[in-house]
């Protein structure tokens, strides 16, 4: 049975969190920031990040599919192992449907994404200023969510760590040793 | 037949192309025309449009030399496509609107390039600084109505428009292109 991730999972892992602790700073910033090229400049790289975190997440959901991910410890009561999917799925889901919102509500206002400044990437709505304007309720609704799954991740991981003194935590650090799992 | 309506048809046959030719096309019709603007943010598209501007416009296309063209923008119908650009675009670095509320166009001279094409040269006034300028156009008449088309580009910086922090083109690009249509009906 497997006892570790694989270094793919791993560093999707950290690179996306980076990613995604980092786009949230950015967007709660910029959203309140008066006019300047500056915000212009803030917006168009948040949008970049999160079309380059939609694409990694699919790689990443079709890598989780095919790598099975070392069990939970079995010691731990079925509730939580039942709560740990829960939160999982609804990291996926959240990392899926929130670039995704952010797509939307930036095609209704009318700002088309461009990848990096070169690549656009289709506006799947006509500009509609009215569901722009809830669309951009339901991204930000989208990401006090995530925030609260986070804190949920983070605080079960450090758990796992300092209470229960297992080795979730540990497994997926960067340079915890493959097969060496307690 | 009798040949006085027959005298008459041919007569009018032989008139009506001509008094369509000598048509003079000075009635602008807002409703029909538009003018549209375009730039790249950070390699991004952006569209917008102008909702309020009028024309003077006396136009024979078969006498361009003599004709005259001018056209005042009110640029507080800015649309820029939010809101938050429209309240930008309105103050001090960019158009200044409270002190420079239009921009202006005035044809000097124009001439016929052929096949429908014109070519108007003139000044351009946006927030007080005047720059000669030279806008390409079509103009094709259906009916009574004449219809004006043309894009020209301006740069930003030749009118102030950005200044200070916007003054650099890495985020709103300098090149602006303004399109136009403007229909005309011909006055008696």
């Amino acid at each position: 049975m497997t006892t570790n991730y694989t270094a793919v999972a791993k560093t999707l892992h950290w690179l996306m969190a980076i990613m995604i602790f980092g786009l949230l700073a950015l967007g709660f910033y910029m959203a309140d920031l008066p006019a300047s090229p500056q915000k212009l400049q803030f917006y168009s790289w948040h949008k970049w990040a999160g079309v380059t975190i939609f694409l990694l997440v699919l790689f990443r959901l079709a890598w989780r599919v095919t790598h099975q991910p070392p069990p939970l410890p079995e010691q731990m009561p079925k509730l939580l192992q039942f709560a740990a999917h829960a939160g999982h799925a609804l990291l996926y889901l959240l990392m899926i449907v929130i670039p995704l919102s952010g797509w939307l509500m930036s095609s209704a206002n009318g700002f088309q994404t461009v990848w990096f400044g070169v690549l656009p990437i289709p506006d799947l709505l006509e500009k509609n200023r009215e569901l722009g304007k809830v669309l951009q309720t339901v991204h930000f609704s989208l990401n006090v969510v995530l925030i609260v799954v986070l804190i949920g991740h983070i605080g079960a991981a450090l758990k796992h760590h300092f209470i229960d003194r297992d080795d979730v935590l540990t497994r997926m650090l960067p340079f915890h040793p493959t097969g060496k799992a307690s | 037949m009798k040949l006085k309506p027959m005298i008459l048809a041919v007569t009018l046959a032989v008139l009506l192309p001509w008094s369509a030719y000598a048509a003079e096309y000075r009635q602008v019709q807002t409703e029909q025309s538009a003018i549209q603007f375009g730039y790249q943010q950070m390699g991004v598209a952006m569209e917008g449009t102008f909702n309020r501007f009028t024309a003077q416009l006396n136009f024979d296309p078969d006498q361009p030399a003599s004709a005259k063209a001018s056209v005042e923008v009110d640029l507080t119908s800015i649309d820029t496509g939010s809101a938050e650009g429209d309240e930008e675009v309105a103050g001090k670095p960019w158009l200044n609107t409270p002190v420079f509320p239009t921009a202006r166009f005035a044809a000097s001279s124009i001439k016929a390039l052929g096949d429908n094409r014109f070519e108007a040269a003139g000044q351009l006034t946006i927030k007080g600084k005047t720059q000669d300028v030279v806008i390409p156009a079509t103009f094709k008449a259906q009916g009574k109505t004449g219809m004006f088309e043309g894009q020209f580009t301006l740069r930003r910086a030749d009118f102030a428009l950005g200044e200070g922090a916007w003054a650099a083109f890495d985020v709103v690009a300098n090149e602006i292109q303004i399109r136009f249509r403007i229909a005309a009906s011909a006055g008696e």
